[in-house]
């Protein structure tokens, strides 16, 4: 399969779009981005896909139990994240979003001691597989592996933040369209549209559950098509740019934040990794499928914006090394912090004074 | 198509090959398959994918897309489909992924496959097998590993079958699957890689009897699952210091197999039950409260005089 043409429903493509920009000024200008919000969205987009690929090398050396890569979504997620104000905002992301997760502060760090299950993993102490994103402080709720569990959560989230009267905030629920299969997605949708609540529906469509082509998951050509049925919009995005994922992004969230109900923007992209490191992928897909992809490569075409549009060379690689050097000093740190102990396995598992299912007492 | 068993002469061995737990499975439902075509397979990447434990690994090929069908992530679709399905007369087998998902689908086993025979008053059979796996150690973290066996064994209506070997792995679904009653078919994700010797051809076994893996007198290990590996080698241990324990493995909790479990506690008056859940209302408790309603008195009075 080729990469699917990119349909917005205003009816412009990524393309035409480019040339807009080039008549009228920088796209970035005209979303009221300045440059330097631009690279500092190439700093994080990098930074990803670095991370990304150090996790599968890792694990490849036995260094790491598992990974989940992001290479081919950085893109999506922080054009994204880029629309969510921190420590107001919520946000659940869902397992590939590491992304996101460095848009809202997390850093290598963080992500490494969860990647090693340390003892110092800020999101589960250990318990959890990576990419469990868990900060009460960043707004960021953990979600569950269960693809699409999450999305009730986050009506649940908006029911709260519109009961204390945040009616500034929205729920920004990340997914990949695999998860928009089982009926929590339907469930919540329907929920959240019937409530007018602040849900922003933010779909990572990269084609594939786990094996599963798209046209064997969905009847619908377009996973923003499933929004009609809950009477909110429903944007397409090419996943694989960061301004038109901030664009459409930024339509959804501001009319969930105006107040007029949940939202839903779908985020074309492709996965160029396997599903996870236990995966072989030569089973359901051709490497050309991923190259095909690969020229259109989100981090590729974010340095090229940013070379046209007035940073220099020495510039974009003073970046690279820099995150390089940041990634190792991570890795590095991480591996020499303490495992969970033993004696802790069966702590967290009732809220303190209570019985253990061992009967202890915690 | 139908496959003829083989022939075979009066106490003569089958021919077996050895074969990884995963292969056996797969075995089991490649000669079903061929056996009926009333048997068809769907679940999440089990088509060209062959299963996230590769269990369902070249079926696509020999059956096709009609019979072998990859579906979207839908747990309450995948479960109650194979209900209407086998209804109708088809003998699904799906698989979800992991134990851990069952509760996303838990109504669709709980209260329709498990009791729409009696709903009906017996003018339905409902013959489908939901194969899954669950258990810990391979570093899945809470949602990837429980063990939630003791959830199925309390619903009235399902059978509940928990093989630990290759051969048992085969000889069990194939049974599983020729069963007109819902079972649930619980397989461990550190079994697959495991290796025995399995039985060529058609293997059944019935379910509801258990397998003595190892004969002792001095007492009984009951256990299932992974955990017959581990009281195997407990056993070993055991032996080199002169004591003698019956690794005794229930294969099947439902139907349970009473009568070997106490036939064996009347020899060794000593039993152990080992099994890797919550031990809190877990089915070992199940095992503790047959053998003190039924073997205690007499083995007490046997150790007594």
């Amino acid at each position: 399969m080729t990469p699917m043409a990119v349909r917005t429903r205003e009816g412009s493509t990524p393309d035409n779009a480019n040339e807009v920009a080039r008549s009228s000024g920088p796209r970035h200008d005209a979303l009221g981005l300045s440059l330097d919000d631009v690279k500092r969205m190439y700093r994080l987009m990098l930074m990803t896909r670095l991370v990304s690929e150090r996790i599968l090398q890792l694990n490849r050396m036995g260094r790491t139990p598992f990974g989940a890569g992001t290479d081919g979504h950085e893109a999506a997620q922080i054009g994204a994240a880029w629309c969510i104000r921190p420590g107001k905002d919520w946000t659940v992301p869902y397992y590939r979003d590491m992304g996101v997760s460095f848009v809202l502060g997390f850093t290598a760090l963080d992500e490494f001691r969860a990647v090693l299950g340390k003892a110092t993993d800020t999101n589960s102490a250990g318990r959890a597989m990576l990419n469990m994103f868990s900060s009460p402080e960043r707004r960021v709720l953990s979600r569950s592996v269960l693809v699409g569990t999450e999305f009730p959560h986050a009506v649940g989230l908006a029911l709260a933040l519109r009961n204390r009267k945040e009616d500034k905030c929205v729920v920004f629920a990340f997914g990949g369209e695999a998860s928009t299969s089982p009926g929590d997605f339907h469930e919540a949708a329907n929920f959240a549209s019937i409530h007018k609540l602040p849900v922003v529906f933010v779909i990572e469509n990269n084609l594939l559950a786990i094996s599963t082509r798209f046209e064997k998951q969905m009847a619908v050509a377009n996973v923003a098509d499933r929004a009609a049925a809950y009477a909110m919009p429903g944007h397409i995005a090419d996943g694989m740019d960061v301004l038109d994922s901030y664009e459409k992004t930024r339509l959804a969230a501001d009319h969930a934040r105006a107040g007029k109900g949940p939202a839903l923007v779908e985020l074309k992209c492709y996965r160029y990794q396997p599903h996870t490191s236990d995966d072989d992928d030569s089973r359901y897909r051709t490497k050309q499928e991923v190259e095909e992809w690969k020229a259109r490569d989100p981090v590729k075409r974010g340095r090229e914006y940013l070379l046209g549009a007035g940073a220099s060379e020495p510039d974009l690689e003073a970046i690279r090394v820099e995150l390089a050097n940041e990634i190792e000093k991570a890795i590095a740190q991480a591996e020499s912090e303490p495992d969970p102990r033993p004696e802790d396995a069966l702590t967290h598992v009732y809220a303190e004074g209570t019985p253990r299912p061992d009967g202890t007492r915690a | 198509m139908s496959v003829q068993p083989a022939v075979r002469a009066e106490g003569e061995k089958p021919a077996t090959r050895e074969m990884f737990y995963a292969e056996a499975l797969g075995d089991a439902l490649r000669l079903e398959m061929r056996r009926d075509p009333n048997v068809l397979v769907f679940g999440e990447d089990i088509a060209q994918h062959g299963g996230a434990f590769g269990v369902t690994k070249g079926l696509l090929d020999e059956f096709g897309p009609k019979r072998i069908r990859n579906t979207p992530i839908s747990e309450i679709g995948i479960v109650g489909a194979a209900v209407g399905a086998a209804l109708t007369g088809l003998r699904p087998v799906v698989e979800l992924m992991y134990v851990d998902f069952a509760g996303l689908a838990m109504d669709q086993v709980v209260n329709q496959a498990a009791q729409n025979r009696f709903m009906f008053g017996g003018q339905a059979r409902v013959p489908m097998v939901l194969r899954t796996q669950g258990g810990s150690g391979r570093g899945n973290a809470a949602q990837h590993s429980k063990s939630l066996e003791a959830w199925f064994a309390h619903v009235a209506g399902l059978k509940l079958v928990m093989p630990a070997t290759p051969a048992d792995a085969k000889g069990l679904l194939a049974s599983a699957i020729r069963d007109d009653n819902p079972v649930i078919f619980l397989e461990h994700k550190l079994l697959y890689r495991t290796k025995g010797d399995v039985p060529v051809g058609e293997h059944l076994l019935p379910l509801g009897t258990a397998d003595v893996k190892r004969q002792g007198r001095d007492l009984t290990i009951v256990t299932w699952s992974r955990e017959v590996v581990f009281a195997l080698e407990a056993a070993d241990n055991l032996a080199a210091e002169g004591i003698e324990a019956e690794v005794l493995d229930l294969r099947t909790l439902v139907p349970l197999d009473k009568e070997t479990i106490l036939a064996s506690i009347r020899k060794t008056h000593r039993a152990l039950v080992v099994h890797e859940a919550i031990k809190r209302a877990g089915y070992g408790a199940e095992i503790v409260s047959l053998i003190v309603e039924e073997a205690f008195d007499r083995a007490a009075k046997e150790l007594a005089s």
